[in-house]
């Protein structure tokens, strides 16, 4: 059976992913939460961010892995999210921001279907 | 006369009040310093989408000179007599009501905000901070206890040093001033790290206060939060680091205090319930009214509030009648030119927060919430270029994304509750805790209630009052600390004790 990935990424957002590695080196992703700049996905260097037990890695997107705290999952696991990018100055420590760049989640709910054959999600360990 | 019946005039047209300089630069010791690599970037308004100045891209070593630079004064700076300080908050504050319509303009043309507020919440709340701390520090007291009759305990509150500030950019000058002010006042130094999207208000205000505080006490460092935000969290030589915003980078802060073992305040948001009991409907008088406009506070400031209240609870009793009233308030949001004074919604602050609130009407209609009014992009003929939507009213259930996540624009999903109990599960069935409403003519509905919401400040009949001695945080994933109040300055301080013994004779121990 063919698992349905839980997050995607746009060409666009592959782009920047890339050159953004090319300057930087290894990243990952965190879904934030919250004020002002939540909702938003965060980039950061591979490992600049600590990932605990209290976060999930729901995949991979263009060879980064994205994670998101267990608790917020809860609440956003009905739905498949896309990496994609905006124009506009995001605030936080996100590695784009300087790109005059923002990345940004779409979502769709999963089908009754697509449900049955999820990509599972990884802990933490 | 800078404001005309059609509105204030655009900054940097002739005749407007306030004309931007073509660049700016950090305010580091009193002086106005370049970038050390001498790199700026171009700072559009969300009024028109267009650029407007530019503003310093620093990076560590600009804030190391900042951080040099506070270091250098806070011995001085924290045994300024309290009196001395708190005559230098009042300075501030009169320069600020004095230059009332300069910086509300800068701020409506920075972050987008109608300019109706800016005069009437965000520059008169902001002069009231500094005066309400620089009253606090004349009044309050050390303690001292009496251990036994011969040993004293002294408590005397002493300042941290040099503390570290990253603010937000919904309420740019007065988030600069919840943070500067208690800081200040408890005679520490600052280094401000302005929001990238808003920078610019808080130059002018510094530009104008630039003589009432002595050199190096407080300093702006402009920059993006990859580079300068990072930069300040991670310097091993701040006391103690404050910041506004969301919850990744609120654990990415706490991870960085945590190497050097400092303290850190965070206040992260909220996805704040506004509660409408059956009460309220029972008669059709001025307090009614008053809770229809409190629906419709979602609204205020493009719903770019970390209270914002984002999610009504209704109950059901009430639903269709409350709703269509409700609507109907909803329907007279003018919107339109944030320089004109009559104007109630302006700009979201920047592009991808635009994008950011589209995406969640998106994911909404996908879920299935009814759209009750709105739903769409506003198309401001005036300014297209900008980034305008409509105020928006989602119905649906607290599952829904929409219902959990803060979208920081003019949407409230709405949804009913049957009772009490119905009513608590579903205002608490959230991540966060910072802000919760609540509406009742019933006074031991009112505190009960009240006490069970798990928030950090519930307003029971009203809504968005922001007074500076009221404390204000979050519980939950909303934050730690909180700010206002006067409890606000052992977030700034140290406590010594001092414990004297007045005993001649000798313990016997040794």
């Amino acid at each position: 059976m063919e698992r349905v990935p839980r997050v995607l990424v746009t060409e666009e957002a592959q782009k920047v992913i890339d050159q953004l590695r090319g300057e930087h080196g290894e990243l990952m992703f965190h879904q934030s939460g919250g004020c002002c700049d939540g909702s938003s996905p965060m980039c950061f260097r591979q490992g600049e961010f600590r990932i605990g037990l209290s976060d999930v890695l729901l995949g991979e997107v263009h060879g980064c892995p994205f994670y998101m705290s267990r608790s917020q999952f809860a609440y956003w696991e009905h739905t498949q999210l896309t990496v994609d990018i905006t124009k506009g100055r995001g605030a936080s420590f996100s590695l784009e921001i300087p790109l005059g760049i923002r990345f940004l989640i779409r979502s769709r709910p999963f089908t009754s279907e697509e449900k049955k054959a999820l990509t599972p999600i990884e802990s933490v360990s | 006369m800078s404001v005309t019946l059609a509105g204030y005039k655009k900054p940097n047209t002739e005749g407007s009040v306030l004309q931007f300089k073509k660049q700016y630069e950090n305010f580091i010791g009193g002086e106005w310093v370049p970038p050390a690599d001498g790199e700026y970037f171009d700072n559009p308004s969300p009024v028109d989408g267009k650029i407007f100045t530019r503003i310093p891209r620093s990076k560590k070593e600009d804030i190391e000179l900042a951080v040099k630079k506070a270091h250098a004064v806070k011995e001085r700076w924290g045994n300024t007599p309290a009196a001395k300080r708190s005559r230098m908050l009042l300075k501030i504050a009169d320069v600020l009501d004095k230059n009332r319509e300069l910086l509300a303009l800068s701020e409506t043309w920075d972050n987008g905000k109608p300019i109706r507020e800016s005069l009437a919440a965000d520059l008169p709340l902001a002069s009231d901070h500094f005066r309400y701390f620089a009253g606090v520090i004349r009044a309050e007291e050390g303690s001292m206890s009496e251990i036994d009759a011969n040993t004293l305990a002294m408590h005397v509150k002493e300042p941290i040093g040099v503390v570290g500030q990253i603010i937000p950019w919904n309420f740019p000058l007065l988030m600069a001033a919840w943070k500067m002010a208690p800081a200040l006042a408890a005679g520490n130094c600052v280094i401000l790290k302005p929001a990238e999207q808003t920078p610019v208000t808080v130059l002018l205000f510094a530009e104008l206060i630039a003589d009432i505080l002595p050199p190096g006490v407080l300093n702006i460092v402009n920059g993006f939060g990859p580079e300068a935000g990072q930069a300040l969290a991670t310097c091993p030589d701040i006391g103690k680091i404050a910041f506004t915003g969301e919850t990744t980078t609120g654990r990415l802060i706490m991870q960085f205090a945590s190497e050097n073992i400092k303290p850190v305040t965070l206040e992260l948001g909220g996805k704040s319930p506004n509660i409408f009991t059956e009460s309220v409907l029972a008669k059709k008088d001025s307090f009614f009214d008053k809770a229809v406009e409190g629906f419709t506070m979602f609204a205020l400031n493009q719903g770019e509030v970390c209270t914002c209240p984002s999610r009504a609870l209704i109950q059901e009793s009430i639903y269709d009648e409350f709703m269509e009233k409700a609507i109907e308030r909803v329907r007279k949001i003018k919107l339109g030119d944030p320089l004109d004074p009559t104007t109630m919604m302006g700009a979201q602050a920047s592009e991808d927060q635009f994008q950011k609130i589209l995406s969640y009407f998106d994911i909404g209609k996908k879920e299935g919430a009814k759209v009750l009014f709105g739903g769409e992009v506003f198309e401001n003929k005036e300014y297209p270029g900008g980034f305008y939507v409509q105020p928006t009213i989602f119905e649906g259930n607290n599952k829904m994304r929409i219902f959990q996540e803060e979208i920081f624009g003019p949407v409230v999903s709405v949804t009913t509750y049957k009772d009490e109990k119905e009513l608590l599960e579903i205002a608490n069935d959230s991540l966060y805790g910072l802000g919760a409403g609540l509406w009742t003519r019933d006074t031991h509905q009112a505190y009960q209630i009240a006490r069970k919401i798990e928030a950090g400040r519930v307003w029971v009949n009203c809504y968005h009052n922001y007074p500076a001695h009221a404390a204000f945080g979050g519980y939950k994933q909303s934050g730690i600390g909180r700010e206002n109040h006067k409890m606000m300055l052992d977030h700034y301080r140290q406590t010594k004790n001092i414990l004297i013994s007045y005993d001649q004779n000798p313990t016997g121990l040794f």
